[in-house]
C-alpha cells in the first residue's frame, strides 16, 4: 500500500544519515567546523550542546534546510551536495518537526497531513485521509481531525506535527527541540509519542534539551560545543562519566 | 481658584465660543441663496436615475475592473519583487517605483493621450466601454497593480519563516509552497489594506473623466458631475454626487476599521514587524499620498 517516492540510487543498507567533514558558516561566523557521523537504520542519536553550538544547524543541513559551506551529507548513501539531487525527493524521505511546531495555520489539522501526500506523493484524497486518520490514532488525537490549529495546545500541536511527518512515510526522522516550546506539563505526552516512534524501529536524530529521554531512548548521544563534536558515545556513560572538561562543565549545569 | 473650577470655566467658554459662532452663521448667512446655490430639490431630482444608472454604475465598474486588473498584475509583481532571480527583482522595484512615484493622473495621460497620439496605439473598447474610457481604466490598473504589488509584498512577508521551511520539508517545490501554503496565509492578511486598496481606487476613477470627457455613455461620478454643474450652472450636482460617492465609500471604510479591530484582537501569527507595516500601509493607504 505504501508506495516509495522513487529515487534512484537510494541504498538503504547505507547510514541513513552520514556526513562528512561537513562546514557550514554564516558569513564570518563559522557554526559547523567540520563534523562527521553517522546514523544508522533504526538508530536513535541524541544531540546536546549548549545554545550556539550548532546543533541546530546540523540538524537543518541534513535535509538542505541550510545549504552546508562545506563537506558532503550522504542520506541512504546519496551525496544531498550535489547539485543534481532532486531536493524535493530526499525531503520525502526525511520527517521533520520544528520547534515551533509550523502547523499550517489555515488549514484543519486533516489538510495538514494530507497535502503534502496529495500534492507531492500524488496520493489519492481516500488514501492520503486513510494514513492521515491512522497517524493521528498513533499520536493520540482522532478526535481532533477537524480542528484547527490554532485550537489545540502546544502538545496536541506537536504531536500532529509528527503526525504530519509521519504521514509520508518517511525512513527517517529529524527532531529539533521539539520539546524547548512547550510548557512543563505538555512535554510528557510528545515525549511518549517519540518514545513509541524509536520503539517501532524508527531513525530518529533529535536535537533535544531533555537529558532524561537521551538516556533513556538514545542509542547515540553527541555532545556539541562550538561548532564540533566534543564528545560520542552511549548515552548512559557519557551522561554518567563524561571524559571531556567542556562536557563535564555542561552536563553539570543541566543535570 | 481650584484646577477643577478652573477647567470647568474653560470647557465651559469654549462651549459658549461654539454657540456663539453658530447663531452668528444662522443669523447672518443668506439661508435662501446658499439653498438655491448648492441644493434645489427641482434640479437633483432631474439628475435621476442617469446619476445611478450611468454615473455610479460606471465608477464602480471601472474600479471593479481596475481592482481585478491591478490584483491580478499586482500580484504577479510582488512575486517577481521576491523572485531569487535578481532581473525579476529588479524590474518588479522600477515598474513600482516609477508608478508609485508619479501622479496617476499622468500615467492616464500615457494611456489616453500618449499612447494614441505618439505611439498610434488606441486600445480597444472593452466591457462596453469606448475605447476612451478603456484607455483610462487601463491606466488606473497600472497605477493600482504598483500600490497593491506592495501590499501583498507586505503580506507574503509577513508569513512566518517557518511556514515555508515545513512545507520545504514535507517535500513540496518552492511553487507549490507559494501557492498552497504562503499565499492562502498572505491573502488573509492582507484583505484589510486591500479593502482599503479599493476605496482609494474607487475615488481614482475620478481621473478618468479627462478621458471620458463628453461621452454620455461613459461618465462616471465626476465627469457626470462636471457636465452637470456647467449645464444648470449650479452647485447640486456636486453636492448630490459626493452623496453618491459616500454611500459607496463609507460602508467600506467602516468594514475595513471593523476588519483591524477584529484582527488586533485575535494577534494573528505573521510577524510583528511585517504586521505593523501592513497596518501602517492600510491606514495611510497607499494610494492615498497621491
Amino acid at each position: 500500500m505504501i508506495e516509495m517516492t522513487p529515487l534512484r540510487g537510494l541504498r538503504p543498507d547505507e547510514p541513513a544519515i552520514k556526513t562528512v567533514g561537513l562546514r557550514k558558516s554564516f558569513g564570518e561566523l563559522e557554526v559547523l567546523r567540520g563534523i562527521d557521523l553517522a546514523v544508522h537504520a533504526g538508530q536513535v542519536v541524541c544531540v546536546v550542546g549548549p545554545s550556539g553550538s550548532g546543533k541546530s544547524t546540523l540538524l537543518r543541513c541534513v535535509n538542505l534546510l541550510e545549504q552546508p559551506t562545506g563537506g558532503q551529507i550522504f542520506v541512504e548513501g546519496v551525496d544531498i551536495t550535489d547539485p543534481n539531487v532532486e531536493i524535493d525527493a530526499v525531503r520525502t524521505r526525511i520527517g521533520m518537526v520544528f520547534q515551533q511546531f509550523n502547523l499550517f495555520p489555515h488549514l484543519s489539522v486533516l489538510k495538514n497531513l494530507t497535502i503534502a501526500q496529495r500534492r507531492v506523493l500524488k496520493r489519492s484524497q481516500a488514501e492520503a485521509d486513510k494514513i492521515a486518520r491512522k497517524q493521528l490514532d498513533r499520536v493520540g488525537l482522532s478526535d481532533k481531525v477537524d480542528a484547527y490549529p490554532a485550537q489545540l495546545s502546544g502538545g496536541q500541536q506537536q504531536r500532529v506535527a509528527i503526525a504530519r511527518a509521519l504521514s509520508m512515510n518517511p525512513d527517517m526522522m529529524l527532531f529539533d527541540e521539539p520539546t524547548s516550546a512547550l510548557d512543563p506539563e505538555l512535554v510528557g505526552e510528545v515525549l511518549d509519542v517519540m518514545r513509541g516512534l524509536a520503539k517501532e524501529g524508527m531513525t530518529m536524530m533529535v536535537v533535544t534539551h531533555e537529558m532524561g529521554f537521551a538516556r533513556e531512548v538514545g542509542d547515540d548521544l553527541i555532545f556539541m560545543d562550538e561548532g564540533m563534536i566534543v564528545e560520542q558515545g552511549e548515552p548512559r556513560s557519557v551522561l554518567e562519566n563524561p571524559q571531556n572538561e567542556r562536557t563535564q562543565a555542561f552536563l553539570s549545569k543541566v543535570l | 481658584m481650584r484646577k477643577r473650577t478652573r477647567q470647568r470655566l474653560i470647557r465651559g467658554a469654549m462651549y459658549v465660543l461654539l454657540v456663539a459662532i453658530v447663531v452668528f452663521v444662522a443669523i447672518f448667512a443668506d439661508w435662501d441663496n446658499l439653498q438655491r446655490q448648492f441644493f434645489q430639490p427641482d434640479i437633483a431630482r432631474e439628475l435621476f436615475p442617469d446619476v445611478v444608472l450611468i454615473a455610479a454604475t460606471n465608477t464602480i465598474k471601472f474600479t471593479a475592473i481596475a481592482f481585478v486588473g491591478g490584483f491580478t498584475i499586482g500580484l504577479f509583481l510582488a512575486l517577481m519583487r521576491l523572485s531569487p532571480v535578481a532581473p525579476y527583482r529588479w524590474l518588479a522595484t522600477i515598474y513600482i517605483e516609477v508608478f508609485r512615484g508619479i501622479p496617476a493622473l499622468l500615467t492616464i495621460f500615457a494611456t489616453t493621450l500618449v499612447l494614441p497620439i505618439a505611439l498610434n496605439v488606441r486600445i480597444p473598447g472593452f466591457a462596453g466601454m469606448s475605447s476612451f474610457a478603456a484607455a483610462g481604466v487601463v491606466g488606473l490598473i497600472i497605477v493600482a497593480a504598483a500600490y497593491f504589488a506592495e501590499v501583498f509584498r507586505a503580506g507574503i512577508q509577513a508569513v512566518p519563516k517557518g511556514q515555508t521551511e515545513a512545507a520545504r520539508s514535507l517535500g513540496m517545490s518552492p511553487s507549490r509552497t507559494m501557492i498552497s501554503i504562503v499565499l492562502p496565509q498572505a491573502i488573509r492578511t492582507v484583505i484589510p489594506p486591500l479593502t482599503n486598496e479599493f476605496v482609494l481606487l474607487i475615488k481614482d476613477t475620478a481621473l478618468i473623466f479627462l478621458a471620458v470627457g463628453g461621452i454620455a455613455a461613459d461618465q462616471e461620478l465626476t465627469a457626470f458631475a462636471r457636465d452637470e454643474i456647467q449645464q444648470f450652472g449650479n452647485a447640486t450636482p456636486l453636492i448630490v454626487t459626493a452623496i453618491m460617492y459616500l454611500i459607496i465609500t463609507i460602508p467600506l471604510t467602516q468594514l475595513v476599521a471593523w476588519m483591524e479591530r477584529r484582527g488586533q484582537r485575535s494577534g494573528a501569527s505573521a510577524r510583528p514587524g511585517a504586521l505593523a507595516k501592513l497596518r501602517q500601509l492600510s491606514k495611510q493607504g497607499g494610494l492615498g499620498a497621491r
